[in-house]
């Protein structure tokens, strides 16, 4: 590796990269992991003989299946600690399952937890390496890094760029972990969402806020739109969909207000009509596949750094073929 | 009482309401036989250096008992209190059953009876504290009961406050509120704000607090009645109880002992030991409490000691209950973090809250000859380390471990037994 000056052991959140330099390490090794994930066998031996856990509190399918596609590429060995049919499920506490994972000889637990810090909890009680994969409204460092790097891909570079993240940024652990790392790399943010949708305080958040989405569509080279979710009508925070569509869904008319380089991203799960109309989900301009193509090579730059041999140079392809479909290129 | 050996509290600094001066204390038969110098008598505790106290007064103490005696018991709380100096302290009523009856009331009364501290007990405002009946609060006055909250809660209903305050001052009763509206809390587990934003975290408001502060202000001024405002958290808060008890209304209020050293930047670590309710608020909130204590607008330190077992607090934060250790740390964080008067101090956390939960004949009295010998004396200069493995509480949650603290309890008398003797609980 080049860049960062201290090893990083886990990864909870953008900051634990160590600024844009760690930042721009991921997107580098990603580079190389695009470059397997290109060959027709994309099965590198780089983390043979290590163990890593997957922690799943929250359902999760897209996340997991790249993190699983990630490992298995770098021959790690997988094991799934099944939250729904297991001990959690009898009452074991955060601290008895970690322990007891860790006590099995595990390299990594990859954690997704309704609690905003569990994994910054099992940080602190275990020696293996910790990745968060989305903790309650807080942190989706992955997700952060698959943006970045979709952005990069397509622009060049995050510098200077104008982002714009649009919807429910205040339950929205991408959109926090988005503005951390957007910003880091140089890029300036606009948030765009109704009042009630915002955190209660942005102080200390480097970025533009906005109610009008049709005033910054023009200004700006990236709209990220947020899933917008159905629960928040019961809480009062906004009247209807239809009117959040109205308002803040990039659709098929407000598209048009983007200049012609404009990319849309979208971390998914996408509700087509609500806050994406379906035909501007497949415009050419849009980039959601990227995204998740992209996923797994960051996913497995993330894992490589954090267990891997600390060279920074991939190992050759192996021999091994390939124990199954590839889902991101499915 | 049978006659016992004298005791002499030998060179001293006597604080109490009346002022300081220098004198030996001589104790017998639970009550103090004389004040001056150069006294003798069969046994001498030392008490060179030190401050000779009435004992303190915990108006805000959660025991667990009945319900959750893996948290604590009526009997380890009574020993982290006098381990903290106090000689009296008043359980909060929600435990499992509530203290919403005279028999849970009689049942806590009769586990305090042996303790090594006066366990009074508060008592419910409604049934279940669920703020939907009045509890019955004549039956509770009648065995002692003088101060009714549903602390852990507010009342939310106005109209039931007002009855609530209504029937209080028949009693005579005081009424104390945990202030808390808790629709805008809408399921927060921190300070609303710049912290709890970054952290995702849902918050709890100050104005969820503040708006109980004013509604129980008003009805306060419509009924007559004293009411108490427990635990205040913000500058706002703070200021709307200054201006109350200039206007002449009948209100008292307390400052815990976290809200004047602790903020909401605790909480960055996600560590649940720093959740606790009303939830660490701001560096200008935590100034304004301390500007409340000093000129008065807050009488009260309180501890609200709320145990919680190991297990709870490995819970991620927002599953984590509230609540923090409080009873053996109380003294030394007021000494080491308020810059105020050392009798100030005293006051605040002994002779004025006896006065408000009505114990005012047997605690926090003058140290003068004749009176209860409840008593605290205190090393103002030693410095320990926090450490809730080394307390009393069956729970160890105390968001101060490790932290370097000034004065320390040398020694306590209840009812002229010395309780703890250089720091060793007795029983």
């Amino acid at each position: 590796m080049s860049g960062s000056s201290d090893p990083v052991r886990h990864l909870l959140d953008i900051p634990d990269l160590g600024g844009a330099a760690g930042i721009e390490d991921v997107m580098r090794l990603t580079d190389s992991f695009v470059e397997v994930s290109e060959r027709s066998i994309p099965r590198v031996p780089a983390l043979r003989g290590k163990t890593v856990a997957w922690l799943f509190y929250e359902d999760s399918t897209r996340t997991r299946l790249s993190f699983e596609t990630a490992a298995k590429r770098l021959s790690a060995d997988t094991m799934n600690f099944s939250v729904s049919s297991s001990s959690v499920k009898k009452g074991e506490s955060l601290l008895d399952t970690a322990k007891t994972i860790e006590a099995m000889g595990i390299d990594a637990i990859v954690v997704r937890h309704a609690s905003a810090g569990a994994p910054h909890r099992i940080a602190g009680w275990v020696d293996a390496a910790v990745i968060n994969a989305g903790d309650g409204w807080h942190a989706h460092p992955t997700q952060a890094l698959l943006d970045c790097y979709t952005i990069r891909q397509n622009r060049g570079d995050l510098r200077g760029q104008h982002i714009a993240i649009v919807g429910d940024i205040k339950h929205s652990r991408v959109a926090r972990s988005d503005v951390l790392a957007f910003t880091a790399m140089g890029a300036e943010v606009t948030l765009v969402a109704p009042p009630t949708l915002l955190p209660p305080s942005l102080e200390g958040w480097p970025v533009k806020v906005s109610h009008d989405l049709d005033q910054v569509l023009p200004t700006v080279d990236v709209v990220y739109l947020l899933r917008m979710q159905r629960e928040r009508m019961s809480e009062a925070l906004l009247p209807s969909l239809r009117e959040y569509t109205a308002t803040f869904g990039l659709t098929n008319r407000r598209v048009e207000r983007l200049r012609d380089d404009a990319l849309v991203m979208h971390p998914g799960p996408m509700n087509r009509g609500v806050e994406i109309a379906a035909e501007v989900a497949d415009l050419p301009r849009s980039v959601i596949l990227d995204q998740v193509r992209n996923g797994v090579a960051v996913r497995m730059a993330v894992l490589y750094l954090l267990l891997g041999s600390g060279t920074g140079l991939v190992p050759p392809p192996s021999t091994v073929p390939p124990t199954e479909e590839d889902p991101a290129r499915a | 009482m049978p006659e016992t050996a004298s005791i002499v509290i030998k060179g001293g600094r006597i604080v109490d309401a009346t002022g300081e001066r220098t004198a030996d204390v001589v104790v017998v038969d639970g009550r103090i036989a004389a004040v001056g110098t150069d006294l003798d008598a069969d046994r001498t505790l030392d008490a060179e250096g030190c401050l000779v106290a009435p004992g303190l007064v915990d108006i805000h103490t959660h025991l667990r008992e009945p319900g959750k005696e893996e948290a604590e018991t009526v009997e380890t709380g009574a020993r982290g209190a006098a381990l903290g100096g106090y000689t009296a302290i008043l359980a909060m009523p929600n435990t499992t059953p509530a203290i919403d009856s005279a028999g849970v009331v009689q049942q806590v009364l009769e586990l305090g009876r042996s303790a090594p501290c006066d366990v009074f007990t508060s008592g419910a405002i409604t049934v279940g504290r669920a703020g939907e009946q009045l509890a019955p609060m004549a039956e509770m006055a009648a065995l002692g009961v003088r101060l009714f909250t549903d602390d852990g809660a507010g009342v939310q209903s106005n109209a039931m406050m007002r009855r609530a305050m209504e029937y209080a001052t028949g009693l005579g009763v005081t009424l104390a509120q945990h202030c808390e509206d808790d629709a805008l809390c809408g399921g927060g587990h921190m300070h609303e704000g710049e912290w709890s934003a970054r952290l995702g975290i849902p918050g709890q408001p100050a104005e969820a607090e503040e708006l109980m502060v004013m509604r129980d202000l008003a009805l306060a001024r419509l009924t007559g009645c004293r009411v108490h405002f427990q635990h205040l958290s913000t500058a706002r808060s703070v200021a709307m109880i200054r201006d109350a008890i200039a206007a002449g209304l009948p209100v008292t209020a307390e400052a815990t002992t976290h809200h004047f050293t602790l903020t909401h930047a605790e909480c960055a670590s996600y560590d649940p030991l720093y959740k606790v309710n009303p939830p660490l608020r701001t560096a200008d909130d935590v100034a304004a409490v301390k500007a409340g204590l000093a000129d008065g607008a807050i009488g009260i330190i309180a501890t609200d000691h709320a145990p919680h077992t190991a297990e709870t607090k490995e819970l991620p934060f927002d599953q984590a209950p509230p609540g923090m250790l409080g009873l053996e740390t109380a003294l030394a964080l007021a000494l080491t973090e308020l810059d105020l008067p050392v009798q100030q101090i005293i006051g605040a956390l002994s002779w004025n809250p006896a006065q408000v939960i009505g114990i005012g004949d047997t605690h926090g009295l003058p140290i003068a000859e004749g009176n209860p010998a409840n008593l605290c004396i205190i090393d103002p200069e030693a410095t320990w380390t926090v450490d809730g493995r080394a307390m009393a509480s069956r729970s160890h949650n105390t968001p101060y471990q490790g932290r370097e603290l000034k004065g320390r309890v040398r020694h306590t008398l209840l009812h002229g037994e010395p309780v703890v003797i250089s720091g060793e609980a007795q029983r």
